[in-house]
């Protein structure tokens, strides 16, 4: 009888699903592709856009909070409550209502299109980013290059603030930015193509996914030498993304406010959405190429029986998990650089620049050799037991309610049928129970 | 100007209203049409703009488009690689150098009516012959969008390695030995590390002079020493970390 | 102006629908490129600031490279039209690094012609005139 009943209850559930989910828009037959192609644009776009203007609001009040309980203060506690938590909504508000000013001498079309460079660079890079398997805007073969390429085009939209803003505070801090973007792009990039190595591919959904299963199977801890590379990442993507302490872009004790020091209203806060995005994407990519992705440090969803392809209902619901794992740790991730900011001290130019070419380089060269060597030595990883048979790893596409995988790719007039290239053949876990409605076999 | 905008506009969109009926779009020409617009109109707006800046600018949209255009071209590595060397390093390290000569005498350098006429004939002209060439091949115009896109990623990094893994394109037959880029790679290796080199001794910092040097230059010699100056001087505080 | 939007739709409609609703093709890039090299040849003849000419030359290399990339790829081809396959991608590849250690080595040669002469303007690089 119990049982009954819950087979009902997830029969209900799995409808409400397939409704609320958007892969029914694609199935339909009668609705004609750009109709398809258009609603699922907007709605991935719009979705991405609350990730970033959402985290902003969030971010920017966790950052008040931080900052006042490292300085042993209480920060906000008034606006919408117990805990200020309205406060950064406030801010928005008031920022929203503030007189946009431009300098006399500047260069009037830069100026204003600056923040939303700097805007449309951090959004972009998102839409190859993905939250859970099948939870990503556009799913490219080339994920992690990708990302990393355009993160650094928002450098473009902080050098043009400083040039158009016709001062020479703000000229400093774009110089200084260039300056240290483009260095730190190269130890970065050498970080980064570790778990490329590891996992054979630059695809970002299958780097995650080999790092499924037990907390040893993420690549923080497949050597030593990825454990300390991983430390190599983390000042890099502080430094590209210009946070303290090497924030020297915008360095408030030299160079009044640095590359936006002119700016006011809703063209700054669009600079600062920008930081704040950027900062939720190195954190997202760190967690997806060193920390296991949208895995948790235990495989709960197997250990359950709700692994993937036991059908619709359980594979939304391990996403769903998985989105949550990934952007709890992103979340980690964004709150260290937060603490890191109020700890350290900010470093000087040629500090920032001794880090990247003495430093980090160096030793990220030597970790890329070491991991190398490693794989050659112990292709199988070292501890026995924990580690799965590269085999049982599942790759390719897989049918479910997540959207993409209904089968068209964005760049190609037909549908796309040929899964992602040297790896395994789609359908390696078919599912055995395909055609039942009851997904989840509870109490047997 | 304003009022004939005004009038054109309903015009235009109620000709592509009734010429697309909206079933057949092909979202990939989609696509392409606006990557190719941008990519085309930022590209003549570099030759037209006088401001060194502003062709910056447009010449960073360019390229970012044309990096487009790979995406939709199938050539997601070629895309990537775009954005990040030609985009990324390159165009930031223009900008750069921009920004250290861009002193207000250089930011506009105009040319002469008459260049710009001449300029603007032999262009068209070229532009006449190469436009002929395109549309010369009955193929060129008529794809066959049969064929599905393989990820070339991992091809093109064994390529890379002098190993060809990719199937032979079509009219190569089967059996005949492909070349690999196993020496042409290593000799860009070599070739950028040499650049490398060579970049930095260029640019390195040259022997100071005295402060006291400086001064009796800049007042016997004038406005030109004194420009020079006023941008080492900028140079070296922007090293040495401005406010300190 | 009722006239006008209906001449206009009636011109337009072939071209238009053509462009939208057909296939891209090679034709399609090679317009891009030749656009993009045409430009980068007139600003390259145009300009006297040598970093116009340098952004010149990238524009040419990138119009060179959209030919490369259209002419290897697999879906702009008609049926059973020989391909470069491959090869396109891989040598577009090194036409941009090549053109980063271009640029890098011009970058320098300006900002040494700029400390010796304090202008970027290169009808003033004369010195070695008879």
């Amino acid at each position: 009888m119990a049982d009954l009943l819950i087979n009902q209850l997830i029969n209900v559930v799995n409808k409400l699903i397939g409704r609320v989910g958007l892969s029914w828009l694609l199935r339909v037959p009668e609705l004609p592709d750009w109709l398809a192609w258009s609603v699922t644009a907007v709605v991935t776009a719009v979705l991405i856009l609350n990730v970033i203007a959402g985290g902003a609001l969030v971010f920017i009040w966790a950052e008040r909070k931080i900052a006042a309980r490292i300085q042993d203060r209480l920060g906000p506690t008034r606006t919408g409550g117990r805990f200020g938590w309205l406060q950064s909504l406030a801010d928005g508000i008031k920022l929203l209502a503030k007189e946009d000013l431009m300098p006399e001498g500047a260069d009037g079309m830069l100026f204003k299109l600056a923040p939303y460079v700097s805007f449309c660079a951090s959004f972009c890079a998102f839409i190859a980013l993905p939250f859970a398997f099948d939870f990503v805007g556009q799913r490219l073969n080339v994920g992690v290059f990708f990302v990393v390429a355009v993160l650094g085009l928002e450098v473009f939209g902080v050098i043009l603030a400083g040039y158009a803003s016709a001062s020479k505070w703000s000229l400093f801090g774009a110089m200084r930015e260039a300056a240290q973007v483009v260095s730190y792009e190269v130890p970065l990039g050498m970080c980064v193509v570790v778990p490329v190595m590891l996992s054979g591919s630059m695809d970002l959904v299958t780097i995650a996914e080999k790092q499924s299963g037990w907390i040893s199977n993420w690549y923080l801890f497949h050597d030593p030498f990825t454990f300390v590379i991983f430390w190599v990442y983390v000042t890099c993507a502080v430094a590209s993304v210009n946070r303290a302490p090497f924030d020297l872009a915008e360095a408030e004790s030299e160079l009044v406010a640095g590359f936006h020091t002119e700016y006011s209203g809703l063209r700054w806060s669009f600079f600062f959405m920008a930081e704040y995005g950027s900062m939720f994407l190195v954190s997202a990519l760190a967690a997806l190429l060193f920390l296991g992705g949208w895995n948790g440090p235990i495989p709960l969803a197997t250990l359950l029986g709700l692994s993937e392809g036991t059908g619709d209902t359980a594979n939304y619901f391990v996403r769903l998990i998985g989105c949550g794992n990934l952007i709890l740790k992103s979340t980690l991730g964004v709150l260290l650089m937060m603490w890191v900011r109020w700890t350290l001290p900010r470093l000087r130019i040629d500090q920032v620049m001794t880090t990247c070419l003495k430093y980090c380089t160096p030793i990220a060269a030597a970790m890329f050799a070491g991991a190398m060597l490693w794989q050659l030595a112990f292709p199988g990883g070292v501890v026995r037991g924990l580690s799965r048979p590269a085999g049982e790893i599942r790759e390719g596409w897989l049918e479910g309610p997540g959207g993409i995988s209904a089968g068209r790719g964005l760049f190609e007039a037909k549908p796309r049928v040929v899964p992602n290239g040297s790896e395994t053949p789609v359908g390696q876990k078919v599912n055995p129970t395909v055609e039942s409605p009851v997904i989840v076999k509870v109490g047997s | 100007m304003m009022s004939s905008g005004v009038i054109l506009l309903p015009g235009l969109v109620a000709a592509v209203a009734t010429a697309v009926p909206l079933a057949v779009v092909n979202w990939h020409s989609v696509l392409f049409l606006l990557f190719a617009a941008v990519a085309c109109a930022c590209a003549v707006a570099v030759v037209l703009a006088d401001n060194v800046v502003r062709m910056a600018f447009y010449l960073v949209l360019s390229l970012a488009s044309t990096a487009g255009l790979f995406f939709l071209a199938g050539a997601e590595f070629v895309g990537a690689m775009q954005l990040m060397i030609y985009v990324g390093g390159t165009l930031v390290l223009l900008v750069f150098g921009v920004m250290l000569t861009a002193q207000a005498p250089f930011v506009a350098i105009k040319t002469s009516a008459g260049d710009r006429v001449l300029a603007g004939m032999v262009g068209a002209a070229l532009l006449a012959v190469l436009l002929q060439a395109a549309f010369r091949v009955e193929s060129w115009r008529r794809p066959a969008m049969a064929a599905v896109a393989a990820p070339a990623a991992t091809p093109i990094g064994m390529a890379l390695l002098g190993v060809r893994v990719d199937e032979p394109a079509a009219g190569v037959p089967a059996a005949a030995v492909r070349s690999g880029y196993l020496l042409p790679f290593e000799i860009v290796s070599v070739h950028l590390l040499v650049v490398l080199v060579g970049a930095a001794y260029l640019a390195r910092a040259k022997r100071r002079r005295t402060p006291r040097s400086i001064d009796v230059a800049a007042s016997s010699v004038g406005p030109v020493v004194t420009a020079r100056e006023a941008a080492r001087s900028s140079a070296s505080a922007l090293v040495s970390g401005g406010g300190r | 102006m009722n006239t006008l939007a209906t001449g206009l739709s009636f011109a337009a409609t072939p071209l238009v629908a053509g462009l939208f609703d057909a296939p891209v093709g090679v034709a399609h890039y090679l317009v891009v490129g030749a656009i993009l090299f045409t430009s980068g040849v007139v600003c390259m003849a145009l300009k006297r600031n040598a970093l116009g000419v340098l952004m010149g030359i990238e524009l040419v290399l990138n119009g060179a490279n959209v030919n490369f990339v259209a002419f290897s790829s697999p879906y702009l081809r008609g049926e059973g039209a020989a391909s470069l396959g491959l090869d396109g991608q891989l040598i577009a590849l090194f036409v941009i690094l090549l053109a980063a250690a271009e640029a890098a080595v011009a970058l320098a040669i300006t900002l040494n012609f700029y400390n010796n002469h304090a202008t970027v303007d290169i009808d003033r690089a004369d010195d070695l005139k008879g």
